[in-house]
């Protein structure tokens, strides 16, 4: 089956009728469409979801330092808590938010992570699987075949929107890995291909309008919080669509609605680093401080 | 777009534009020369110029001037590698007339003396386009596999080069010739829909008035 990947219905209808999960059919299509076999294509799914596993483990690392002095410890931090049953809003989520710290830090002192969709968003994915995989022991098959779900909605909000901030703001990288995350994260707990299409509408809305506006334009202040933030939103989203909760305005209404604010925002908010965060006094004071 | 180019690509951080893409253009530079480095001059243009070290866009060029891939960790050592190898290197920062953003000219010379200056724009998501070779007006990507052949401006060069390329079974979706004047140096580039045999790449480098014979696919 030939699939365009121009809206999220598509890829539910296309489930439906084939009584498929969506991840099954995306990774058929993509081998067929690659010209490779199913198996070798799940590999380099494999390969990169072991990068995503080793880019979390080396974030946690306490000494942790970026170049520009920004960032770096704060996993290490969040886990000792977690480790230690010190912190207050459960072990899966603890984990999980100290997750995205680990890999976005990571990112920011120029280690090797996955660009999920973006590097600027790389810690949202990484952190809402394998958080899951630890607190329910799920088998990895599951979890690397839920990264072809991922995917499939990443393509169809980087054909009709963006996933680079530079055009559509946070929303489109934060906003969209965090939708991304929740589709995943809806099929691997069972979800209908309906639910997983409203989970992605659901982490869409709640980021929509979340603007670009990096400290001395730099991968650090606000995005690492943000990639936090961006996971345990992926938990709203799915929680809610797995209990049966629907979206409102559909998925692929909110996609567009999602590029026209995106084109509606104005340059200095999309990762110029003019506008936001960035233009606060703090914000321009540290931007001088690292610059000169 | 594939689903690689969503969840993908496994990369050195920060920042797909200013490290991934930055590399690229780094080892686009060291390919096109064909010669072992001696020195490099790399200046710097709009954001790539303020943000640079922040975001290890020095340590990426440098990188990929050693020929790092993006997701090669040896791209946070690689200034001080290339100084143990004896390789010089400049940075500079300025402007460049009518340039994107995220752009870097870098000019190599090789241990024979032999130089090259390329300009290259990194454009997002790690992707890249050349858009200068020697102060020539080129455009490409190597998104596609891409063949580059710089060559003296002679006739007959392009039928016997794009003969080897049918011959190689490979199928051109776009072709591109720039010179910088009648019988000068001329580039042309040739995307290709499949990959190439690189057999095919000796064959091309020994036609006479060839210079250099680059396949370029950077993912």
């Amino acid at each position: 089956m030939k699939l365009k990947y121009n809206s999220v219905e598509e890829l539910v209808n296309a489930a439906l009728s084939s009584n498929q999960k969506i991840s099954q059919i995306v990774l058929t299509e993509q081998a067929e469409d690659m010209e490779l076999t199913e198996e070798a294509v799940y590999a380099t799914m494999e390969r990169s979801f072991d990068v995503m596993r080793q880019s979390v483990e080396n974030g946690m690392e306490k000494d942790l330092r970026s170049p520009s002095g920004l960032s770096g410890g704060a996993a290490a931090k969040l886990k000792q808590a977690v480790d230690e049953g010190r912190n207050h809003y459960g072990h899966l989520l603890g984990n999980a938010i100290s997750m995205a710290l680990a890999v976005t830090e990571y990112n920011s002192c120029m280690g090797q992570i996955v660009a999920a969709p973006t590097a600027g968003s790389c810690g949202v994915i990484p952190a809402a699987l394998i958080s899951v995989l630890e607190e329910y022991n799920l088998p990895k098959k599951e979890i690397v075949m839920s990264l072809f779900t991922a995917s499939a909605i990443g393509m169809v909000i980087a054909k009709v929107a963006s996933i680079a901030g530079a055009e559509g703001g946070c929303q489109a990288e934060v906003g969209s890995a965090s939708a991304m995350a929740a589709a995943a994260l809806t099929e691997i707990f069972d979800g209908t291909p309906e639910m997983i299409s409203d989970s992605c509408a659901i982490a869409l809305k709640n980021t929509m309008g979340l603007v670009c506006d990096p400290v001395a334009g730099l991968v650090e202040v606000p995005c690492i919080k943000r990639n936090a933030m961006g996971v345990a939103n992926a938990f709203t989203a799915s929680e809610l669509a797995l209990a049966g909760i629907k979206s409102v305005i559909p998925a692929d209404e909110v996609i567009v609605a999602m590029k026209k604010v995106g084109d509606q925002m104005s340059p200095s908010l999309r990762e110029t680093a003019e506008g936001g965060l960035a233009a606060t006094p703090t914000g321009c004071r540290l931007c001088k401080k690292i610059f000169g | 777009m594939n689903v690689f180019d969503i969840v993908g690509p496994v990369m050195i951080g920060p920042s797909s534009s200013h490290t991934a893409g930055a590399s690229r253009i780094g080892k686009t530079a060291a390919m096109l020369l064909g010669a072992p480095v001696a020195k490099a001059d790399i200046l710097f243009h709009g954001s790539f110029a303020k943000t640079y070290r922040g975001h290890g866009t020095d340590k990426a060029i440098v990188g990929g001037i050693l020929k790092l891939d993006p997701w090669d960790p040896g791209i946070r050592t690689s200034i001080e590698t290339a100084k143990e190898m004896g390789i010089e290197i400049i940075f500079r920062t300025g402007t460049i007339e009518n340039a994107h953003p995220n752009s870097a000219l870098i000019t190599l010379t090789s241990q024979k003396g032999k130089t090259i200056s390329v300009q290259g724009a990194s454009i997002g998501g790690g992707n890249i386009v050349i858009t200068k070779v020697n102060d020539m007006e080129v455009y490409f990507t190597g998104q596609k596999t891409t063949l580059i052949v710089m060559h003296q401006d002679v006739p007959g060069i392009i039928a016997h080069v794009t003969g080897l390329v049918a011959a190689g079974n490979a199928n051109i979706c776009n072709f591109r010739l720039n010179r910088e004047e009648k019988g000068g140096l001329a580039i042309m580039t040739l995307e290709m829909d499949s990959d190439f045999d690189a057999s095919f790449i000796s064959q091309i480098k020994a036609i006479p008035f060839v210079y250099n014979t680059i396949l370029l696919k950077l993912n």
